[in-house]
């Protein structure tokens, strides 16, 4: 009885055939909807840093080394490929490739940088005010990714807290 | 012995015996390395095995970010392993910190405490990806992936260039427009 059913089992088993996967040797096509390594198209980039902003990693940083060029840098260690700097990107520079091999030794290979000039006013080079050091925070596409300053960056849970918000309320009673 | 341990390198000079290793992350790279040791992806047609401890190991793979909790434990089990050792950062936790990479319970990459020696990110990164990894290590294949750099030596607005102007069926057109 025993025999018989490790007969059947074994039948079962040569029935399922192959299923291992070639991949080494020949490599299948990601599913359609696979969302691959980020890839900058410095031609299109006009530098908003809408994509920076909306990093939910922070891994796209925005560097002006000076009036007329802005360094767009991608570290991707931490980017989860959520797609969301493609989304929001209004150029479309920003696509998500099908490239999923990008296993290194050396974590630097994922860096992405683009260098690009940004335009000025033609008459006097600068002829937008300087925000101010609050201002800057709510504009928007811009931010500030030295971490040591993270804590400048606006809460709204500071417009929440209880006592200060029943003070207000009580002094504008009064 | 140095006969038998020349032949031992001779012939498994490629099993590796992985370890595996979770100090902290959400479970999505695990269930993708356990992929891996499937059938669909049988690795161990390559001689890669997975092992329950750290002293039978040669390689780790770490998946989750080195946390306040667990990095201690994470780095004994390094202490442990024998001496010709590898670790791999499976992911992006593993590579740079993960999405909560600032918060009081996160000390960051893996590379914090132990040395690691590949990188494999992706979140989770794909059975392929995880298989792929592994043959860079093995120097079967070459690394894909190159750091890359773009820098723009001429401004792209064409009214800064009247030289390149032409006109063209009664429009100016740029002519390097299609260079930049």
């Amino acid at each position: 009885m025993s025999l018989l059913s490790k007969i059947k089992e074994t039948l079962i088993c040569f029935k399922a055939g192959r299923v291992t996967l070639p991949y080494p040797r020949e490599t299948r096509p990601v599913p359609p909807r696979f969302r691959g390594r980020p890839v900058f198209d410095a031609a299109k980039c006009v530098g908003c840093g809408g994509c920076a902003s909306n990093c939910p990693a922070r891994e796209i940083l925005m560097v002006d080394l000076c009036q007329e060029v802005r360094v767009v840098k991608y570290i991707g260690r931490r980017c989860t490929y959520c797609g969301r700097c493609a989304d929001v990107c209004p150029e479309k520079a920003i696509t998500m490739s099908k490239e999923f091999e990008t296993a290194t030794n050396e974590i630097h290979d994922i860096q992405q940088e683009l260098e690009l000039f940004m335009g000025t006013c033609q008459r006097c080079g600068r002829c937008f005010t300087d925000a101010g050091p609050l201002d800057q925070l709510k504009m928007k596409g811009y931010r500030f990714d030295e971490l040591d300053k993270d804590r400048w960056v606006y809460r709204s849970a500071g417009y929440l807290e209880k006592e200060a918000a029943v003070r207000d309320i009580e002094i504008e009673m009064d | 012995m140095s006969i038998l341990q020349n032949l031992c390198q001779q012939l498994f000079k490629r099993s590796l015996w992985v370890y595996h290793a979770n100090s902290g992350g959400c479970n999505g790279c695990d269930i993708e390395v356990l992929n891996v040791l499937t059938p669909y992806y049988d690795v161990e047609r390559f001689g890669i095995k997975l092992v329950g401890s750290p002293r039978h190991a040669d390689v780790m793979l770490c998946q989750g970010p080195a946390m306040r909790s667990t990095g201690k434990a994470l780095r004994r089990a390094y202490e442990a392993m024998p001496a010709p050792k590898l670790v791999f950062a499976i992911g992006s936790c593993a590579c740079g910190g993960g999405i909560w990479h600032d918060t009081y319970s996160v000390l960051g990459p893996v590379e914090k405490i132990l040395p690691v020696s590949y990188y494999i990110p992706g979140c989770p990164p794909r059975p392929e990806a995880i298989i792929y990894g592994v043959a860079v290590a093995l120097g079967v294949v070459d690394k894909k992936s190159a750091p890359v750099k773009f820098k723009q030596m001429e401004l792209a607005i064409p009214r800064y260039h009247p030289e390149d102007l032409k006109e063209e069926n009664g429009m100016v057109v740029y002519q390097k427009c299609e260079k930049i």
